[in-house]
C-alpha cells in the first residue's frame, strides 16, 4: 500500500464532487473567524482563494514579494481561459473538456481532479465576467470563443492577447474588496522564507519584509501555498523575473512531497535567444497558431541563403516550404499540443533547418491569414474585384485587432515587422506541470499545508493544455479550497489563536537567520547569476526539451558542483537589514540549485517519454513519445532526506476508470 | 556602444541622493534597457559595490512593476513602451543617458530606482470592485454587453498601474489612473449599482493619498505605456459630478 493516500470520494466519475461537496464537514459561520489561514503568493490562485475565503468567514493574511497584489505573473498569460460552456454549439461538455485534458497529459494526471476541473470551468467563467472582466464579445453582446491546441472544440474565452491580466486584476479586485473590510490582512514585499510546523501541522510561516529585512514569524491554522510554477530553474523562461521555487522548497524540505518534478513544459511559440546578455524569454501567445502557419525551408541551400541573408523568407514559393506540423499531423496541423509542436522544431533544427544566424528557430507566418481575412473584408464590404493591395490592407487590419499587441511586443524585441516578414520562433521553458504532490483535498502530505494553481502538481499530467492554467488556478481557489479546506480546519475550532512564541517558531527564525547570515558572511567574488547562468545551461541541455540516461547523470554530478561552487564563491552585496534584491535572488537561486538535482533524479528514473518528457531512448519509429503504462502509469512523489542524501521515490498509481489508455495521436 | 549612465543614488527614504556617473561599454542594440542595467550590476557585485536597486518582474510590459524616468521620459523615450520593453536600439554610441525614479510625494523613494506606489492599491480598496462573492454569479451570457462598451471597458481595464502617469504629471496626478478603473466598471452593466459611491470612495482616497489634481495637460497620456485615453478622465469627472449631486439629495 502506498503512503500516499488521495483521498478520492467514492462513486462514479461524474457525482464524485457532488457526493463530496454533500459530506464534507464544513466550519460554522461564528467559528470561522477565529480560523486563520495564510495564503502565499497572490496569482491567479492565491487572490481567488484568499478573496473567496475570506469572504466565508476566515481571517486571512495573504503575502506577495512584488509591491503590489496585482502584479503577479498570471498577469502575463496571453491567450485565454479555456471552459466547457459549450456556447459555440459545437459538441463540447464537461466530459469533452475532461477528456481532452486528461489525453493532452499524456494520461499522467489524476481523473477525479481533472473532472472536477472540468465541472468548475463553467463557474468560473460566471464569476468573472460578474466581477466586471471584459471578455471579448460578439456584435450580440455576447461571449466569443476561439480555439487553442489539443483540442477540436471552441472553448477557449479570452480578453485580446491580455487574458491573464483581466483575470488577474478581477481577481485582484476581489481581494481588494476584502482588503478594505479587514479580513484580508495583504503582506506585500514579503518573502516567505520558511513554514514552521507545530505538532505536525502546518501553522505558520517565517517572512522576510523585503524592504526593510525584518524577519516576521506568522502563525495560522493552514497555510496555502499558491507560489506558481518553478521553470526559472532553467534560467531562461518566460516566467516573471522574480518567479521562483523558494516556499514550495521549504514545504518540501519541511516534508511536502514533490510530485512529477521533471515535467517541463516547453512553449513552441516564443521569441528565440539573441544574446549572453538575455534575461528571459517572451512568449508569443498559442492563439497565434489559429492564424499562423509553422514552416522551414524544405532545402538545405534556402537554410543557408536565409541565415547569409541573400534570401527572405517572403522570397520561398509554397512548394520551397515544409510546413512540417501540417505535413506530420493532418488532423491536427499547426494545433497539436505544446509538447508534440516543440519536439517538431527541435526535430528541423537539429536537422539543419533552424532559419536564424544561431540555427534554431522556424517560421509562423500570417501571409495566409492576412490573405484569407482580407478576403472576407471585401465580400463583407462590397468590394468586388479588390486589388492584392487592398486585400493585404484589409487582411492585415483585422489581424492587428486579433493580435496586434502581440505583433508590437514582437516588433518591439526584434526589430521586425510580422506583419510583413514571418515571424522566427523557437521553444522556451513555459510553464512547470511538476509542483508539491496533493491529494484531492489539494492538501499536500504536511497536515496544513496546501499548494494551489501552478505550485502543485495536480490537473495537467505531463503535459498542459493551452488556455487550462488560469482555469486550474481559478478553479482551485474559486472553487475548490473553500469547500475541501472545511475537511482539516473543522478540528481546528477550539485550537484557539496559534502562538508565535514556541520553540518551533524560535528554531525555523533562528535557521532563516543562519542562512542569510551565510550568504551575506561568504568571501567569493561572483555574483548570484552567475550561477543561476551556469544551472541554467546544464537544465536545458540535459533536462530540457529531450533528455537521456547519460545526460541526467551527468547533470546531477555538475549540479552538486555548483552547488558548491555556490556556496564557496557566492558574493552576496550589501546587508541582512535594508531593501537587498541581492540576497533576495540568492536565496531563490540556492533553492534552484537544488531543484534542478531532483528534476534531473525524477527524469532519471522515470524511463518512459510523456508529455514534456521525453526520454531519447523511448520513442516510437516516427519520434513520438512512448509511454510505457505497465511500468509509469503513476505520480512519483519524492520526499526529501537531507540535502546530501538521495531523496526517496514515492509511487500513487493511476487508476484510469473512464478513459481507456492509448498511445495519443494528433495525426 | 559606449554610454554614460548617470543614476540616481539614494540609499532609503530619508537619504538625500544624487545622480552618480556610470561608464557602460559593449552595450549591445539587441539588449533591453533592464538587461543593460543587469549586466552593469553584476559589475558592480563583482567589483564589490552596492548593485543598482530597481523594481522589474515580467519583463514583457504587463506587471506593471518597472518603472524609471529616462533622460525626463517615464519608461524612456518611446511612446506605447514599458521601460523593460524598451532595446537598446533606441540610443546610440556616446549617448548620456539619466535614469532617475518616478517621483511624486505619493511615491516615496525606497532606495535607489525603487518607490512605494501602495498608494494606488489602497485607492482600489476604496472601491476598485464589483461587489460579488463567490459563488453568486448568474449565467455568463445572461448579460449581455454592448461591444462597443466592451471594447471601451477592456481600453480602460489595460492599465497596468505603474504609474507612469503619476511621475509624468507636474501635479502629481493619478486622475489617469484612477479614471481607468471608474470606467471600466462604469462602461459595465454589472458595475453600475454601485458606480456612484465607487466613484466618490475612489477619488477621496486619491485625495488623501496626496496626489496632485489634473489641470488638463494631457502629458500622462503621451507617456502612458499602453495608451489609456483622457476620455477616461472625462467620463470620470461626469460620473464624480453626478454622484455629487445625487449624493446629496
Amino acid at each position: 500500500m502506498s503512503v500516499l493516500d488521495s483521498k478520492i470520494p467514492k462513486g462514479a466519475i461524474n457525482d464524485k464532487w457532488t457526493y463530496y461537496k454533500d459530506h464534507v464537514n464544513l466550519v460554522n459561520p461564528a467559528n470561522k473567524r477565529s480560523i486563520d489561514i495564510i495564503v502565499v503568493g497572490t496569482g491567479l490562485a492565491g487572490s481567488s482563494a484568499a478573496a473567496s475565503l475570506a469572504e466565508m468567514g476566515y481571517s486571512v493574511k495573504a503575502f506577495c514579494f512584488q509591491d503590489s497584489a496585482r502584479r503577479a505573473h498570471s498577469i502575463a498569460a496571453q491567450g485565454g481561459i479555456n471552459a466547457a460552456k459549450n456556447y459555440k454549439n459545437d459538441g463540447d461538455s464537461t466530459y469533452r473538456l475532461f477528456y481532452d485534458t486528461i489525453k493532452g497529459g499524456d494520461y499522467r494526471a489524476r481523473e477525479a481532479n481533472v473532472h472536477r476541473l472540468a465541472e468548475v470551468s463553467a463557474n468560473i467563467i460566471d464569476q468573472c465576467v460578474a466581477q466586471g472582466v471584459p471578455f471579448a464579445r460578439d456584435y450580440g453582446g455576447m461571449l466569443d470563443n476561439r480555439s487553442f491546441g489539443g483540442t477540436l472544440v471552441q472553448r477557449t474565452f479570452y480578453a485580446a492577447g491580455q487574458t491573464g491580466q483581466q483575470l488577474l486584476l478581477g481577481a485582484y479586485s476581489a481581494i481588494s474588496k476584502e482588503v478594505a473590510k479587514g479580513s484580508v490582512k495583504m503582506y506585500a514585499r514579503h518573502e516567505m522564507l520558511d513554514m514552521v510546523i507545530v505538532g505536525g501541522k502546518a501553522r505558520g510561516i517565517i517572512a522576510r519584509n523585503l524592504v526593510t529585512g525584518e524577519i516576521e514569524r506568522h502563525s495560522a491554522h493552514a497555510v496555502l501555498l499558491c507560489t506558481g510554477g518553478y521553470g526559472n530553474v532553467f534560467f531562461l523562461s518566460t516566467n516573471a523575473m522574480g518567479s521562483n521555487v523558494t516556499a514550495a522548497w521549504k514545504a518540501y524540505k519541511r516534508g511536502a512531497y514533490f510530485g512529477n518534478p521533471c515535467y517541463t513544459q516547453i512553449h513552441p511559440t516564443c521569441i528565440p535567444v539573441s544574446g549572453d546578455h538575455q534575461s528571459k524569454l517572451t512568449l508569443m501567445s498559442e492563439s497565434l497558431r489559429n492564424d499562423g502557419r509553422i514552416w522551414v525551408p524544405a532545402k538545405k541551400e534556402d537554410v543557408e541563403a536565409i541565415r547569409q541573408k541573400k534570401k527572405k523568407p517572403t522570397d520561398l514559393a509554397e512548394g520551397d516550404r515544409d510546413y512540417y506540423l501540417e505535413r506530420r499531423y493532418p488532423s491536427f496541423g499547426n494545433l497539436v499540443p505544446r509538447d508534440v509542436a516543440s519536439r517538431a522544431a527541435k526535430e528541423r533544427c537539429d536537422a539543419g533547418y533552424g532559419v536564424n544566424a544561431t540555427g534554431e528557430a522556424v517560421y509562423l507566418d500570417f501571409a495566409a491569414a492576412i490573405e484569407r481575412y482580407g478576403k472576407i473584408e471585401c465580400t463583407k464590404k462590397n468590394i468586388t474585384n479588390a486589388d492584392h493591395a487592398t486585400i493585404i490592407k484589409l487582411g492585415r487590419e483585422v489581424v492587428k485587432e486579433k493580435y496586434g499587441n502581440l505583433f508590437d511586443m514582437y516588433m518591439q524585441i526584434t526589430g521586425e515587422n510580422p506583419y510583413e516578414t514571418p515571424m522566427m520562433i523557437y521553444p522556451a521553458v513555459h510553464y512547470t506541470m511538476g509542483g508539491l504532490w496533493v491529494d484531492y483535498n489539494l492538501m499536500t502530505t504536511v497536515p496544513g499545508c496546501y499548494a494551489l494553481g501552478e505550485a502543485n502538481f495536480s490537473d495537467h499530467g505531463a503535459n498542459r493544455l493551452g488556455a487550462s492554467a488560469l482555469m486550474q488556478g481559478l478553479a482551485d481557489g474559486y472553487f475548490v479550497i473553500p469547500y475541501t479546506i472545511g475537511e482539516f480546519l473543522a478540528n481546528d475550532i477550539r485550537t484557539g489563536k496559534i502562538p508565535t512564541n514556541t520553540p518551533e517558531f524560535d528554531e525555523a527564525e533562528r535557521q532563516v537567520k543562519e542562512r542569510i547570515e551565510k550568504f551575506l558572511s561568504s568571501k567569493g567574488t561572483k555574483p548570484v547569476d552567475y550561477f543561476h547562468k551556469k544551472l541554467g545551461k546544464v537544465m536545458w541541455n540535459k533536462c530540457g526539451m529531450a533528455r537521456n540516461a547519460q545526460g541526467l547523470k551527468e547533470a546531477i554530478e555538475e549540479i552538486k558542483a555548483i552547488r558548491e561552487d555556490f556556496w564557496a564563491n557566492v558574493r552576496v552585496t550589501g546587508t541582512a537589514n535594508e531593501f537587498n534584491q541581492e540576497l533576495e535572488k540568492a536565496g531563490r537561486v540556492a533553492d534552484f540549485i537544488e531543484l534542478g538535482e531532483l528534476m534531473c533524479r525524477d527524469a532519471l528514473a522515470r524511463e518512459e517519454s510523456c508529455g514534456g518528457h521525453f526520454r531519447e531512448e523511448y520513442q516510437t519509429e516516427d519520434g513520438e513519445a512512448l509511454r510505457d503504462d505497465n511500468k509509469f502509469a503513476h505520480v512519483a512523489a519524492w520526499e526529501f532526506k537531507g540535502v546530501e542524501n538521495e531523496p526517496s521515490r514515492h509511487k500513487e498509481e493511476l487508476v484510469y476508470e473512464n478513459i481507456k489508455l492509448v498511445q495519443r495521436s494528433y495525426k | 556602444m559606449k554610454l554614460t549612465l548617470k543614476i540616481w543614488r539614494q540609499n532609503g527614504p530619508n537619504d538625500k541622493g544624487k545622480l552618480v556617473d556610470y561608464p557602460v561599454d559593449h552595450v549591445s542594440p539587441d539588449m533591453s534597457f533592464l538587461e543593460m542595467l543587469d549586466v552593469l550590476n553584476e559589475h558592480l557585485v563583482e567589483k564589490g559595490d552596492q548593485p543598482i536597486a530597481f523594481d522589474h518582474d515580467c519583463r514583457e510590459g504587463i506587471c506593471g512593476m518597472c518603472s524609471l524616468v529616462i533622460n525626463g521620459r517615464a519608461h524612456g523615450p518611446q511612446g506605447a513602451v514599458t521601460t523593460c520593453q524598451l532595446h537598446m536600439r533606441s540610443f546610440k554610441d556616446g549617448d548620456t543617458i539619466y535614469i532617475e525614479p518616478f517621483r511624486a510625494n505619493s511615491f516615496p523613494v525606497i532606495k535607489d530606482l525603487a518607490v512605494d506606489r501602495s498608494a494606488f492599491d489602497r485607492i482600489i480598496q476604496a472601491g476598485g470592485y464589483i461587489s460579488v462573492n463567490t459563488g453568486a454569479a448568474q449565467d455568463a451570457n445572461n448579460l449581455p454587453v454592448n461591444k462597443n462598451d466592451a471594447d471601451k471597458a477592456f481600453s480602460a481595464a489595460t492599465c497596468i498601474g505603474c504609474g507612469a502617469c503619476v511621475a509624468t504629471c507636474k501635479n502629481a496626478s493619478a486622475m489617469l489612473f484612477v479614471s481607468a478603473k471608474v470606467s471600466q466598471l462604469a462602461l459595465l452593466p454589472q458595475g453600475k449599482i454601485e458606480a456612484q459611491d465607487r466613484v466618490l470612495n475612489m477619488v477621496n482616497q486619491m485625495d488623501l493619498e496626496g496626489f496632485g489634481n489634473c489641470t488638463n495637460t494631457g502629458a500622462c497620456e503621451v507617456e502612458c505605456p499602453k495608451g489609456i485615453s483622457l476620455d477616461n478622465i472625462a467620463r470620470m469627472n461626469r460620473e464624480y459630478l453626478v454622484a455629487s449631486v445625487k449624493k446629496e439629495k
